[in-house]
């Protein structure tokens, strides 16, 4: 490069007459502001928690309705209800539907998964009432117009065709089966072949017998007061009743551990590492403790899982540990994208991190630096309406409430270095996982059958 | 909301500085924008822009290598940074008690950070998967981003692959990493932006502390990118082996989005009418009507507005069945331009797209990490980081003859379209 040949060299850039510096102390923490939270059951069953948050002029709605289903049709029929439930009823058209929200700055769309159908909105608050008068009208009257229906299964099974193509969806799907073998939980992408046979009666059907509000959570934050704005719901959702309530997926099996299967997706540059074992929910007591020993293990960046395989060797450029929550209960997944000549490597590794945090357990500033990390990044990640109204929605889901987010913190300041030990112990060990690989067997089948413990396709 | 409050000065090196202060939340951002992006990387060393950001995260005098995620993290904090066509930015998110922490971490980078072998090797193997993560390994990697400049551009620095091409980057030296700092990580040529939970007179001292002895350097002449409009309509095809479906990016030149910054606005109504919400013109069109395409969108810049210079790019994407042809979703987006030009957008069409963009704005306002980041690009491109709050009034200013104007120049200016076009897969990819 020629751009500046007067440049200093790396060496002089990197040191200073004066040289080292120390790190700064940590100044005074402000606390946070109690919220404003109204939490309550309506007459039609239906929870719902609102908090003031009136940091901008906008709200943020989530709707989430249980939506389990054992029919082998469910996933399919639920993903087009899901496409097309605010296509239209017997007074709004799509584009109406769309023209009402734009004007009032607003939004809706709706996801589903095996366990939830989940409604996601915001709009200015001056258009609150709108926002819910058009909701409670797909609610009630979602019409499921034949055209409708019929387009966007179309689209639908296009849209599969890509999701498919993804190496990351071919790697849940194939985990999901490691993990729960045909449970209803493994149907999180439906079968195009499915899709193309709902008719519109059968996603009338599903709206009539499972959207109800029996079960379900509405969380609404922003620049609203709680307690009126309660009353504006019950008068706007008053025509969305039954007697029945709305179905949780059926129970999950506890994730056990085992060999893992290796998945050949030949040609494939890179390989997807997914590990899982059984953890425990929010509502458990050792579930601080453990939340900090996955933080150590691969659930931040100066984790040693991350610190190891990407920092010190270079095989990845993302690897990380999460909770994979399902009712009250979770699983641990550990996943990995890494080149596939060091797929093995980075497998090799990975287990070792596994085996170590058990037996090397965190010591006192790891135990510190995911403490201080857990406390801050929930503290910034709820400072938003979106990012506090999506912690609340999932909370809520879990029959928690937003006293359980304000305590939160205090548990986890109270986890010691002997809990901590505890849970990496009890909760990593490496037997314990079970998991898939998915990548081109002709390049890493053979240091995958060195390592062992792993099984070729 | 009461426009927030806004301090903007310069230090002795030249540093630029926004501090908006907002004790909402007991939360600050820290952010330096660097003004230097992909589009000033040399030629043979594409993605060089973008390895050196990861080479920024790897140590300096006072912090060894991981030393800057854990202090960050450790403090409670969150962090990241991007590289654009025309900046770089650093930033993070911490509880206020860790506001001074955040300001030696970076005042300590951009006095002297470390430049090794040993990291730069390492970084590259991280960004090679990177690259393999979001481009080679997927399906549509790297569109319309890095595959539609070529068509639309002749000049390197807007044409290239601002990720790079292997060869590119195992070529990089630690050299190369020291020009590349001395010439551009001038505290003259950056911005830093403070938000959120602070006192002013408490930051400015602290941030005269920690930065006011880095060195004072020149900033870099500011060279411009400009090239000549294309005369004549390009083309290029793209084999993609994991798309399962044809797809196709449009590429339009728009107005200079620093000094045309009304021409600019109108292009992003433009978008809007064109493809945000199903009662936008194409996805009410070519979604639902004809029924051409899985899906549609538009929009001003490659990676979302207000993040680079001139020139610029209009973008029109889509993916569609193998059945339909391209010449079928050309003719109803010329079409529906055609429309725009002879027949503006009704008074409804752009109450819409203004009240949207409002509370898109809100939102993006709420995350203290977009705030911050938002403040700081808008200072290092325009000079004026209060634009951040004053766009929902600036868009709702653009009327419909000026929404009918930017889609008659995308209609008369010559086009770029690429297309994706699935392929077998090639099994020697494997060696790549």
């Amino acid at each position: 490069m020629t751009v500046n040949a007067a440049h200093r060299s790396a060496e002089e850039i990197g040191r200073t007459p004066q040289g080292p510096r120390p790190l700064p102390e940590l100044g005074d923490q402000r606390k946070v502001a109690d919220l404003s939270v109204a939490d309550t059951e309506l007459g039609n069953g239906l929870r719902v928690l609102a908090v003031r948050k009136a940091t901008v002029p906008t709200v943020e709605l989530r709707l989430r309705i249980p939506f389990g289903g054992t029919d082998p049709m469910h996933s399919a029929r639920a993903e087009v209800l899901a496409e097309t439930l605010l296509t239209g009823t017997a007074s709004r058209d799509r584009v109406a539907i769309d023209t009402e929200l734009a004007l009032i700055g607003g939004e809706l769309g709706t996801v589903v998964d095996p366990e939830h159908l989940a409604i996601s909105g915001s709009a200015l608050s001056s258009g609150l009432p709108t926002l819910l008068d058009v909701l409670a009208d797909a609610l009630t009257g979602a019409a499921y117009a034949d055209t409708e229906v019929a387009r966007e299964r179309e689209r639908l099974v296009e849209r599969l065709a890509v999701a498919r193509t993804q190496p990351g969806v071919i790697a849940r799907e194939a985990l999901q089966r490691r993990r729960y073998g045909d449970h209803p939980t493994t149907r999180e992408v439906p079968q195009a072949e499915d899709v193309a046979q709902v008719t519109p009666e059968d996603v009338r059907a599903l709206h009539q017998a499972a959207v109800l509000p029996r079960g379900s959570v509405l969380v609404l934050v922003g620049d609203i007061d709680p307690d009126t704005v309660i009353d504006d719901v019950e008068r706007g959702l008053r025509g969305w009743s039954a007697d029945a309530a709305a179905t949780p997926l059926i129970e999950l099996p506890d994730v056990t551990g085992g060999d893992l299967h290796l998945i050949a997706r030949p040609g494939s540059v890179q390989s997807q590492l997914r590990l899982s074992a059984q953890a425990i929910g929010r509502t458990d007591p050792r579930y601080a403790a453990l939340q900090l020993a996955n933080l150590a293990y691969g659930g931040y960046f100066s984790s040693r899982l991350v610190e190891n395989i990407r920092e010190d060797k270079g095989y990845t450029y993302g690897a990380q540990s999460s909770f994979d929550f399902a009712g009250d209960s979770a699983t641990l997944v550990v996943q990995a994208d890494t080149a596939s000549e060091v797929t093995a490597a980075a497998l090799l590794e990975t287990r070792y991190e596994l085996a170590r945090l058990g037996l090397m357990p965190p010591t006192d500033a790891e135990l510190e630096s995911v403490r201080q990390y857990a406390i801050g990044s929930l503290l910034i990640s709820t400072s938003s309406q979106v990012g506090l109204a999506s912690q609340l929605a999932a909370l809520a889901s879990a029959g928690l409430d937003a006293d359980w987010l304000a305590t939160h913190p205090g548990r986890l300041a109270d986890v010691t270095a002997e809990q901590i030990a505890e849970a990496a112990l009890e909760f990593f060990a490496p037997t314990r996982f079970t998991g898939v690989v998915v990548g081109d067997p002709d390049v890493v089948g053979k240091g995958l059958s060195v390592l062992g413990g792993v099984v070729a396709p | 909301m009461a426009a927030p409050e806004i301090h903007r000065y310069v230090t002795d090196n030249g540093l630029r500085v926004v501090l908006a202060p907002d004790t909402t939340s007991p939360v600050v951002g820290v952010s330096v924008h660097y003004d230097v992006g992909f589009r000033s990387e040399p030629e043979g060393r594409t993605g060089f822009a973008h390895l050196f950001e990861h080479l920024m995260f790897q140590g300096s005098e006072s912090l060894e290598k991981l030393a800057h995620f854990r202090h960050i993290q450790g403090s409670g904090g969150t962090f990241n940074g991007s590289t654009h066509p025309d900046y770089t930015d650093y930033f993070e998110v911490l509880p206020s008690a860790a506001l001074e922490r955040a300001l030696f971490l970076e005042a300590d980078r951009m006095r002297a950070p470390k430049l090794t072998e040993e990291n730069l090797a390492n970084q590259i193997d991280v960004v090679k998967e990177e690259i393999r993560l979001n481009v080679l390994n997927r399906p549509y990697g790297g569109f319309p981003w890095i595959l539609l400049p070529p068509v639309l551009y002749d000049t390197f620095p807007n044409a290239h692959n601002g990720y790079g091409d292997f060869v590119d980057l195992e070529q990089a030296s630690v050299d190369d990493c020291a020009e590349f700092f001395d010439t551009y990580y001038a505290p003259a040529n950056a911005v830093l932006t403070v938000a959120g939970d602070i006192d002013i007179e408490r930051t400015k001292q602290l941030i005269d502390k920690h930065f006011g002895d880095v060195p004072a350097r020149p900033a870099p002449p500011r060279r411009s990118f400009a090239e000549p409009l294309p005369t004549e309509d390009r083309h290029d095809t793209h084999q993609d082996p994991h798309a399962p479906l044809p797809a196709l990016a449009v590429g339009y030149r728009m107005p200079d989005p620093i000094n045309e910054l009304d021409g600019y606005l109108a292009n992003l109504v433009l978008a809007s009418v064109l493809a945000d919400g199903d009662g936008s013109r194409l996805q009410q069109r070519l979604v639902h009507t004809d029924a051409l395409v899985s899906d549609i969108s538009a929009g001003a810049g490659l990676f979302g507005p207000f993040e680079a210079r001139d020139p610029d790019t209009f973008a029109v994407t889509a993916i569609h069945p193998a059945e339909v042809s391209e010449q079928q979703v050309l003719e109803a987006l010329d079409d529906e331009l055609d429309k725009l030009v002879t027949t503006p957008p009704d008074a409804e069409e752009l109450a819409k797209v203004t009240a949207r963009w409002t509370a898109n704005l809100y939102a993006e306002h709420d995350r203290l990490v977009s705030r911050t980041l938002g403040y700081g690009s808008l200072e290092l491109l325009y000079g004026a980081p209060e634009l951040l709050f004053e766009l929902p009034e600036r868009i709702g200013a653009v009327t419909a003859d000026d929404v009918s104007a930017a889609a008659k120049a995308l209609r008369e200016g010559a086009r770029a379209v690429l297309t994706i076009e699935p392929s077998t897969p090639d099994q020697s990819e494997g060696a790549q």
